[in-house]
């Protein structure tokens, strides 16, 4: 058994990430994610990485996307309003497939909103925030031990699949404390050493629909670009690289699909009543599938730990063997949405609360009640 | 004869640039004061934003870097941060670096972050037709001033020297010499420097404002090039519109990641 700790979930995020392999941080204050950029300001030094607080979210993104070019590990961490800030340079890591992680630790918005209250608003902003078609890679854990672990699968992934990764927490999970067991034995994925000098170096040769792409200051000089470009790195807009391209980003997230993808079902096998909820939200569903299947009543809460790519196959299965799904989300029902597409109207009951509060069990078991 | 190709990729040539761009002045010029430096190819890092100015990365031999409009700053500051052994050098603009990456600017000053940033000045945002940028002169013509500009215009220099530069220089694509030599001097420097070059824009700018030619524009920025001691005893009202050239400042001060290696990260680490 590892060491146990109290931690607070935005602590254990900073711990999460210096245990994937964080070497550089850079960020700007904004509540509820402060604590992620203080404690990586306390961190990283003792480690020989370096922290700096930039001038704004737009610079903290760009200086964490260098940062990673150079070689180093790199996080930002904000809330809504600031992910919106870093959406533009997170379509530049997309487009330039470089890895790197943005954890969004989610206020109500729109706006400055409430700042110190909870939300699942930025589901979708973490899909579609940045402009043009893309692949996205999120996750959103549900408690402070999870978020220790999902960090660091966070990094992983990203530097697995050279693609910037979104890490949702939400108010209640960045702010609230519980014991996390740090392990042992935890794997923690490096970037491949490139240093074949053989010919000119082609940083954007596939792999696996991955690039293989080595790192600046290593010996082979080369050239990135937001551009479209071809495999030497340099700008190609013509139509059939722009098409080869995007269809290669999104087979590298679809053709992995099993990889990236996680959930987590419980309660009843083969529902009348399925759940769908995610990060602390679904917590609360959980507690109300405990007491209506102590009253006899057939549920299920399936929560997606990976929120995007959404996994989608399975909770269409399980879909088509319930009654009813509800979908409990502090918000105006974002999932709801993403499920309309494999769940039918009938089906697929939205259950939404924008009072920056979470729904409690009670309000869920009225739900349910309510459709029985 | 100076050999630039041994520093040009030579396969992405010709460039974008129009016939007769100051832009070429510049980097041949930045090409020839790094020679100077006597730096390995492979520890040279270039950043660039977006605009005409930008496009100079692509075409150079080192480690380069292509990002996003206005945040080339702060790129760099990020891999300045993972590797200060890298000699960053950064390619931008007027509008890329003080309009919409000004914030970007000021706070590197301050800080006084090790990187050399060569700011192409034609006064006017090029690549996307002639829009006016912070430093298009009042009264001149652009597509999006059809009756004139009525802007006051940024002095770079002076927005650098405020914000805490160490090192803050002008020259202009009419004196490529002294251009060499203040880029020299700004790569010299450990710490935050800014060399504004006054460069032609005579595509965008020039036939807008009755100097269609590459010539007749670089005889505009000649005619009123001023060298700094010159300069100095020279009333206000003469020195009004005038391309004030020179080396502004050259001190030293702490450097940023040498400043937080030595008080942050020795503390960290229990030592001092």
């Amino acid at each position: 058994m590892g060491e146990i700790k109290f931690l607070q979930g935005n602590e254990a995020c900073a711990l999460g990430a210096m245990r994937a392999g964080l070497r550089f941080f850079g960020g700007y204050p904004i509540t509820p994610s402060s604590e992620i950029a203080e404690q990586c300001a306390r961190l990283l030094p003792c480690s020989g990485g370096r922290f700096i607080q930039m001038e704004d979210e737009i610079a903290s993104i760009a200086s964490i996307i260098g940062a990673s070019l150079a070689g180093s590990k790199s996080m930002t961490a904000t809330s809504g309003p600031g992910f919106s800030l870093m959406q533009e340079a997170l379509g530049y890591g997309i487009m330039a497939e470089i890895p790197f992680v943005v954890v969004n630790v989610m206020r109500g918005g729109p706006s400055t909103g409430h700042p110190t209250g909870p939300s699942q608003g930025d589901i979708m902003q973490a899909r579609w925030g940045t402009h043009g078609d893309h692949p996205v890679i999120a996750l959103y854990p549900e408690s402070v031990p999870e978020t220790y672990y999902e960090i660091i699968r966070a990094f992983n992934l990203a530097e697995r699949f050279r693609q910037p990764v979104i890490f949702l927490m939400d108010e209640i999970l960045g702010k609230m404390n519980e014991s996390v067991e740090i392990k042992d034995d935890i794997s923690v994925f490096e970037r491949e050493k490139i240093q074949s000098r053989d010919g000119r170096y082609r940083p954007y040769a596939m792999k696996d629909d991955i690039p293989l792409t080595a790192n600046y200051g290593e010996g082979l000089r080369f050239h990135v670009t937001g551009l479209f470009h071809d495999e030497t790195g340099f700008p190609d807009v013509s139509g059939e690289n722009i098409q080869k391209n995007m269809d290669r980003m999104y087979r590298k997230i679809e053709n992995n699909i099993e990889e990236l993808q996680k959930w987590e079902e419980s309660g009843a096998d083969n529902p009348e009543i399925l759940l769908v909820s995610a990060g602390t939200q679904a917590r609360s569903a959980k507690m109300a599938c405990q007491e209506l299947n102590s009253r006899g009543i057939s549920a299920a809460v399936f929560r997606p730990v990976t929120v995007w790519p959404f996994p989608e196959k399975r909770l269409s299965a399980l879909a088509a063997r319930s009654k009813k799904v509800l979908v409990v989300e502090m918000n105006k029902g974002q999932l709801a949405d993403e499920c309309r597409k494999f769940i039918s109207d009938e089906k697929l009951i939205p259950v939404n609360q924008l009072n920056s509060e979470m729904i409690s069990p009670d309000e869920i078991i009225r739900q349910v009640e309510g459709v029985l | 004869m100076f050999d630039y190709a041994e520093y040009l990729r030579l396969d992405k040539l010709p460039h974008i640039w129009c016939y007769g761009c100051g832009n070429g002045i510049i980097l041949k010029g930045a090409i020839r004061a790094i020679d100077k430096m006597g730096w390995e190819k492979d520890s040279v890092m270039a950043v660039s934003g977006i605009g005409c100015s930008s496009r100079a990365t692509g075409y150079l031999d080192f480690n380069s870097l292509h990002t996003l409009h206005g945040r080339a700053i702060p790129f760099a500051t990020g891999i300045k941060m993972a590797k200060p052994e890298l000699n960053v050098i950064v390619f931008t603009g007027d509008g890329d670096a003080t309009a919409i990456g000004g914030n970007h600017f000021i706070h590197a000053a301050r800080r006084n972050i090790n990187l050399t940033v060569i700011l192409f000045n034609n006064n006017i945002y090029g690549m996307t037709g002639g829009q006016y940028s912070p430093t298009t002169p009042k009264g001149y013509f652009a597509s999006t001033a059809p009756y004139g500009h009525i802007d006051p215009s940024f002095d770079i220099v002076e927005l650098a020297l405020g914000a805490g530069a160490t090192f803050v220089a002008r020259s202009t694509v009419a004196n490529p010499r002294e251009m060499e030599k203040v880029i020299h001097e700004g790569l010299k420097n450990k710490g935050f420097s800014l060399i504004e070059v006054v460069s032609n824009c005579h595509e965008r700018f020039g036939k807008r404002n009755k100097m269609k030619s590459p010539y007749e524009m670089i005889e505009w920025i000649r005619s009123r090039s001023v060298s700094k001691v010159k300069a100095e005893s020279m009333e206000a009202e003469e020195r009004e519109g005038k391309i004030i050239t020179g080396i502004f400042r050259q001190e030293t001060r702490p450097e940023y990641v040498e400043t937080y290696d030595e008080l942050v990260l020795k503390k960290a680490r229990g030592g001092i």
